[in-house]
């Protein structure tokens, strides 16, 4: 019983099959492709997160927290190697807090599965195409 | 090699649309964060590495509020985030190493990957749900 509150209140130490060294292995996993592609670590961090005992709702909070100080370290390693300028891409910012907005409380309404199925279709798609042109 | 000299040139209405419409998509928890870099290099022809870092930047405002909002909820469990932080810092370094050792059509073809995967995910995955 009392196993079963502390797993409860501490996934990582409780029935979850991952240790706390599998959990940092991964977070480098989720760091490497984060930096290369500038974007998919969260895909990868949600469902570790969700081997390590939590919900899917709690994975995919918890993923924006390990995400985060990854992508802040990312964007100053582009910064110093000159792929991006910092100042040139400023502009970008209170549109996507806009956006996040609209997705978060007005668009998540229409979250359907035909939607996500013309989105899926349309990233396989793009990515089949950015093969094909190189 | 992908460098920021070819700068994206003056911001217009659409460039403005997309990145609220990317915003939108992410925060639906479509995509994986990669519609932006679509648009940038498919649409406006920014180098990939480019495209990569404005993708980088467009999500830290979105992932602050986030953060904030959810550690207000008592919902962050620090003992998972802080290995899966450290560990990942070790990716970060040694992915930065990657960054300049290969070649920028193959980082191109590793994100053409990426897209069919997270594409396949969506279009035949679970529908999610807490």
């Amino acid at each position: 019983m009392q196993n079963k509150i502390a797993a409860a209140e501490n996934p990582i130490f409780g029935d979850s099959s991952m240790k706390k060294s599998t959990v940092g292995a991964a977070g480098a996993l989720v760091g490497l492709v984060n930096v290369l592609l500038g974007a998919g670590g969260g895909i990868l961090a949600v469902p570790i997160l969700k081997k390590c005992g939590l919900t899917q709702k709690q994975a995919q909070a918890n993923a924006v927290a390990v995400i985060l100080p990854l992508t802040i370290i990312s964007f100053i390693i582009y910064i110093k190697k000159q792929y991006v300028n910092f100042f040139d891409s400023l502009w970008i910012i209170p549109f996507a807090v806009l956006g996040a907005l609209v997705g978060t409380f007005v668009f998540r309404k229409l979250s359907s599965s035909v939607l996500k199925r013309i989105f899926g279709v349309f990233m396989i798609w793009a990515g089949v195409r950015m093969l094909w042109k190189l | 090699m992908g460098r920021c000299e070819d700068a994206v040139e003056a911001v217009n209405f659409w460039d403005i649309l997309a990145v609220i419409l990317s915003a939108a998509i992410s925060a639906m928890g479509l995509g994986g964060g990669g519609v932006l870099i679509l648009y940038l290099t498919l649409i406006k022809s920014v180098p990939q590495l480019e495209a990569q870092g404005i993708n980088l930047l467009f999500f830290i405002p979105c992932a602050v509020a986030a953060v904030f909002v959810y550690a207000k909820r008592r919902v962050l469990q620090p003992k998972i985030i802080l290995p899966m932080v450290l560990g990942g810092l070790v990716g970060v370094a040694a992915g930065s190493f990657l960054l300049y050792k290969i070649d920028t059509k193959y980082i191109s073809i590793l994100f053409a990957c990426f897209l069919i995967v997270v594409g396949s995910i969506t279009l035949f995955g679970k529908s999610k749900k807490a």
